[in-house]
């Protein structure tokens, strides 16, 4: 591209350029390629009783009436703090998959360590039927169809809904007038075409759009005719922070009809689930 | 892949024409599909649900009124238009790297299965790879499949539409071999070789241009297109009026801060 100063800059094109070595490709470079896909494939582990309600089941699926995502640090630190905080839930599986950015998949069978980027299924004792997944740990593009695809696959499809909270940089929000800071964060939400149910902020503006694990999990949704409904939060914050959790609250109205919540939660609690995060210098103070 | 229909719609195809775009150099054909599928105001049908793309969701991008604006618009759909029997496919995302081969592959093989009775693929290469017979006359070329050259026969030539030029395999090299040569095409060359060994007839309509603000590229190819489809009517000597769609708003970045100034 040519700028108007007469420079020529290289610019990153979005299209992706053919590849044509890739016509004549060796036995070996083939062999190679699949060993990575196999590296890069998705494993959903479950524990020992969901396993056998799977086998016991004619279809291999899981019955399922609700199921709640939470993607990023402050959906995930909002669910702990506001919703798996009794004592009724109990782990029951978790996702491992290695990328260049999350490296799990070396211990596959081995759930992951508390506090580590992972991707955990919780599932409520008095309801069994309501399913949590904390999705901290990135999932590449590759994988993102692949992951949806194995963990609907173990869901029955009838009578099943499901809700997405996502936490997303505000640098990603376009709108045509300038963001003052009071106004972050906040919710937006997005609904499939299958979902009857009122969402509790306003919809997702065009032209912002969605990417990543909640846009692979509504697409399946909608392509699948499942009522989804998700809430994007927009926060300018990087870390985990307390009021970013806060700001999914009016989501609790449609949780508390799933299953009973604690009332009356302290700050202390929320802020245990908050990174704090320490000056690294203090070269410029 | 998948075409997944929307429920309560016909979802047959046959003899219908495809118009389908290329990920390619300033996302020219996606734009161009943009301007066909809100100017005709086409009706969704069905989704490609596909482990070739990257996940995207978001909300109607051709929302006119508030009634539609919340319908969930997802990476791959289909749209159709019975009475111009007209299908139109709108990719929004790239083509994951690794899977390029198997999305040409899939991609032709439901083109093949729909029995589309004309696929036409808009598209674009990079402006600065042109030689010097390129760099002079029209940036639009096209190129067409042995059978839709029994479709439209010298159709194309009669308008003065130019084919893509080929350039040798071993440049400088007298009497090399010529090779099918689209930089910055995406998956163009990739769809068009596996169509021509299918025996689909496909069409590729493209421009020269470079990245930046390409809606004006866009619009190029859009009319040269329309002269040989006559998708909209157009008077005599006027461009025919495209509709720009929502989603084309803030393409280059959110308000900017009064302060700043």
């Amino acid at each position: 591209m040519a700028t108007f100063f007469g420079e020529v800059l290289s610019v990153y094109s979005r299209a992706v350029e053919e590849d044509d070595d890739d016509l004549d490709a060796e036995n070996e470079d083939e062999q190679i390629h699949r060993e990575i896909e196999e590296k890069r494939e998705v494993h959903i582990a479950w524990c020992t009783e969901v396993a056998q309600s799977l086998e016991g089941s004619g279809s291999n699926k899981l019955q399922c009436s609700d199921l709640i995502i939470a993607v990023g640090p402050n959906a995930a630190g909002f669910l702990s703090a506001y919703v798996l905080n009794t004592e009724s839930w109990d782990a029951v599986g978790h996702a491992s998959l290695w990328n260049e950015r999350s490296r799990g998949s070396s211990r596959q069978s081995i759930a992951p360590l508390p506090g580590e980027p992972a991707c955990l299924f919780y599932r409520h004792r008095d309801n069994p039927a309501v399913l949590v997944c904390q999705s901290t740990c990135y999932i590449a593009e590759d994988q993102l169809f692949q992951w949806t695809e194995k963990v609907f696959g173990c869901l029955q499809k009838r009578g099943l809904s499901v809700m997405v909270l996502s936490d997303s940089p505000v640098a990603e929000y376009k709108t045509p007038d300038y963001l003052y800071g009071s106004a972050v964060p906040f919710l937006r939400s997005l609904k499939s075409s299958a979902s009857k149910s009122q969402a509790l902020c306003p919809a997702l503006e065009q032209p912002n759009i969605l990417t990543g694990l909640p846009a692979a999990v509504l697409s399946h949704c909608q392509v699948h005719q499942i009522p989804a409904v998700l809430y994007q939060c927009y926060t300018d914050v990087i870390s985990p922070d307390s009021i970013t959790m806060e700001t999914y609250k009016p989501v609790l109205l449609c949780l508390s009809k799933l299953v009973k919540l604690e009332p009356c939660l302290s700050a202390d609690v929320l802020r245990k689930f908050a990174i704090i995060t320490e000056a690294q210098s203090n070269l410029y103070t | 892949m998948m075409f997944v229909a929307t429920e309560c719609t016909q979802t047959s195809f046959k003899d219908f024409t495809l118009i389908m775009p290329a990920i390619s150099v300033g996302n020219v054909g996606q734009l161009a599909v943009d301007l066909i599928v809100s100017t005709l105001n086409m009706c969704r049908v069905g989704y490609i649900h596909t482990d070739c793309l990257i996940p995207m969701a978001g909300n109607n991008p051709y929302a006119t009124f508030a009634e539609n604006a919340n319908d969930l618009s997802t990476n791959a759909e289909v749209y159709s238009s019975p009475e111009l029997r007209l299908a139109v496919l709108q990719i929004r995302t790239p083509i994951i790297q690794t899977k390029s081969k198997k999305f040409c592959k899939l991609m032709v093989s439901w083109i093949k299965a729909s029995g589309f009775s004309r696929t036409v693929l808009l598209s674009s290469s990079h402006a600065y790879q042109r030689d010097d017979q390129q760099l002079l006359g029209s940036p639009l070329r096209y190129l067409q499949t042995p059978s839709m050259q029994k479709v439209t026969g010298d159709r194309l030539k009669e308008m003065e539409w130019r084919e893509m030029e080929t350039v040798s395999a071993f440049p400088g090299v007298t009497d090399s071999e010529q090779r099918l040569y689209i930089p910055g095409g995406g998956a163009t060359k990739g769809l068009f070789t596996d169509s021509c060994a299918e025996d689909i007839p496909m069409a590729v309509v493209l421009i020269f241009c470079s990245e930046g603000d390409n809606i004006p590229d866009a619009f190029t190819l859009l009319n040269h297109l329309n002269t040989w489809l006559h998708l909209v009517d157009a008077p005599a000597q006027t461009q025919p009026k495209w509709r720009i769609p929502a989603s084309w708003r803030l393409l280059f970045g959110s308000g900017i801060p009064p302060a700043l100034f």
